[in-house]
């Protein structure tokens, strides 16, 4: 299969690569990894004019710890994210995720930011950022903000990027003590996208929860945050009762469709199932 | 048209290629280079593996234009004046292959695995060449084959 024909930038600086964006309008996508993008280009269901690859913008990969966040730059791929001690030491959410995206060629290219802005709901990094209430820097040509990640995923591949908008930076808040998360997900092989996982971020304080973030994948529109799980957890004590009372509260929030991976009940159950798992581990390294 | 300079298996290759043209065309039809496979044409099979800069990737999914200034290595390039390289000789001593579809893709992805860990557990092994498909051998003989090349390696 041959995309079809389009002429190609590599900027080396943001600036050029958004005023590139700039200039050539909806007519220009973006190349990060190009694991969403080249595949659909293949198929003839995506047909940019113009692509403007980022792989060449000095500045746009690393992972650093600074003033309170965990700062991930944009085209960091999935396999800087699975080797990093800093993540696996202290961000075990985002370490469980990165180990299970895809397969370990698949992680070898494709990018964080490029996860982000396709905004597929069966994405596994829009779940883990929504537990753990990241924001998005994103920078056009004449303004940069940042966006909280609920606000960045509208809907089903449809994200708050304008068309000259380039996502630059993923922030995550650091974990004070007593903070843990875990994602679960459910696939039928390696390489293949989520029946159904779930993202959980706790905070303990004192025996109580002082913060709870989950969020479900693949089981709606966008990546869902289960809110509702949230609230019946937030300043409980966390015992297994209430675990499994947002479990069910989550099942009820999910909005699966059948597909070839499962029944509408099916998935919802899962979203049960596996929240309640999700929950026990990162209280187990939340307490720890 | 798009001027590009790559290195395949250590030799300089300079092309005007179309900025659509992938890399696994690039590879098998301008350098006609064919031990590079397609097998899925659709990033699931991992039969079109090459390192791109030492990294395993699907080369049906990486345009031609973004290996520029690039070092990539195929199959071709593992054996050395006409000896095998101790990977592709696991896989003969093994019989990590029936059809052979795959194996380019395996080759390269078990070898990039042995330059990062040189002694790897049947569990790094398998995890390492889990995007690779294989519909003949059931992977035990291709796990068995990294094992051996990891020995041979290890001077064993
Ligand atoms: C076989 C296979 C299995 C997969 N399985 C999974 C899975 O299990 N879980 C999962 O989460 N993902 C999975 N993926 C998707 C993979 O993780 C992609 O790499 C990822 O979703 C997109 O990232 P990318 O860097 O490749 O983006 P690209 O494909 O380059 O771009 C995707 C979109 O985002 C835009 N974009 C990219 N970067 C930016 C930026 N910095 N700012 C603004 N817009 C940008 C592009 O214009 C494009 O529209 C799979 C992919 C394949 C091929
Ligand atoms: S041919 Fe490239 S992954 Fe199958
Ligand atoms: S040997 Fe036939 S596909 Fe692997």
């Amino acid at each position: 299969m041959i995309p079809g024909m389009f002429d190609y930038f590599a900027p080396s600086t943001l600036e050029e690569a958004t005023r590139l964006l700039e200039q050539h309008g909806p007519d220009a996508k973006l190349l990060a990894g190009g694991h969403s993008l080249i595949p659909l280009m293949k198929l003839r269901l995506a047909a940019p004019r113009v692509l403007v690859d980022l792989n060449g913008v000095a500045g746009l990969a690393g992972i650093e710890e600074r003033d309170g966040h965990l700062r991930i730059g944009a085209m960091t791929r999935h396999a800087q994210l699975e080797a990093s001690e800093l993540i696996s030491d202290r961000y075990p959410l985002i370490a469980d995720a990165a180990a299970v995206i895809a397969d370990p060629l698949v992680r070898n290219r494709g990018t964080i930011g490029g996860s982000l802005a396709h905004a597929d709901p069966a994405g596994d990094l829009a779940s883990v950022m929504t537990a753990l209430r990241a924001e998005l820097v994103v920078v056009g040509p004449r303004r940069e903000r940042t966006i909280p990640i609920d606000d960045f995923l509208v809907g089903l591949f449809t994200t708050a990027l304008e068309p000259n908008e380039v996502l630059s930076e993923v922030r995550v808040p650091s974990p004070n003590g007593g903070s843990g998360g875990a994602y679960v997900k459910l696939e039928r092989k390696v390489g293949d996208f989520a029946t159904v996982a779930i993202a959980v971020q706790l905070t303990v304080r004192d025996g109580t929860c002082d913060e709870a973030g989950i969020a479900l994948t693949s089981v709606g529109p966008t990546n869902l945050r289960a809110r509702q799980a949230e609230d019946s957890l937030r300043g409980g004590s966390l015992d297994e009762q209430s675990l499994r009372a947002a479990a069910d509260l989550a099942a009820q929030e999910a909005q699966p469709a059948a597909d070839l991976r499962g029944s509408e009940e099916y998935k919802r159950d899962m979203v049960r199932v596996l929240t309640l798992r999700a929950l026990r581990r990162a209280l187990e390294r939340a307490t720890r | 048209m798009t001027s590009i300079n790559v290195t395949v298996n250590g030799t300089e290759h300079q092309a005007d290629v179309e900025p659509r043209l992938l890399l696994v065309h690039f590879i098998r039809e301008d350098l006609e280079m064919t031990g590079t496979h397609i097998g899925c044409d659709t990033t699931n099979c991992g039969a079109c593996t090459v390192l791109l800069d030492e990294a395993p990737v699907k080369s049906c999914t990486v345009f031609a234009v973004q290996a520029d200034g690039r070092q990539v290595m195929t199959v071709e390039g593992l054996a050395q004046n006409g000896n095998l390289d101790p990977i592709q000789e696991g896989f003969r001593e093994e019989h990590g292959l029936q059809c052979g579809f795959c194996t380019p893709g395996m080759l390269m992805t078990s070898y990039a695995l042995l330059e990062q860990h040189a002694d790897p557990s049947e569990g790094d092994i398998r995890k390492a060449i889990s995007g690779n498909l294989c519909r003949c051998t059931g992977y035990v003989n291709i796990v068995k084959a990294v094992q051996y090349a990891a020995q041979k390696k290890a001077g064993g």
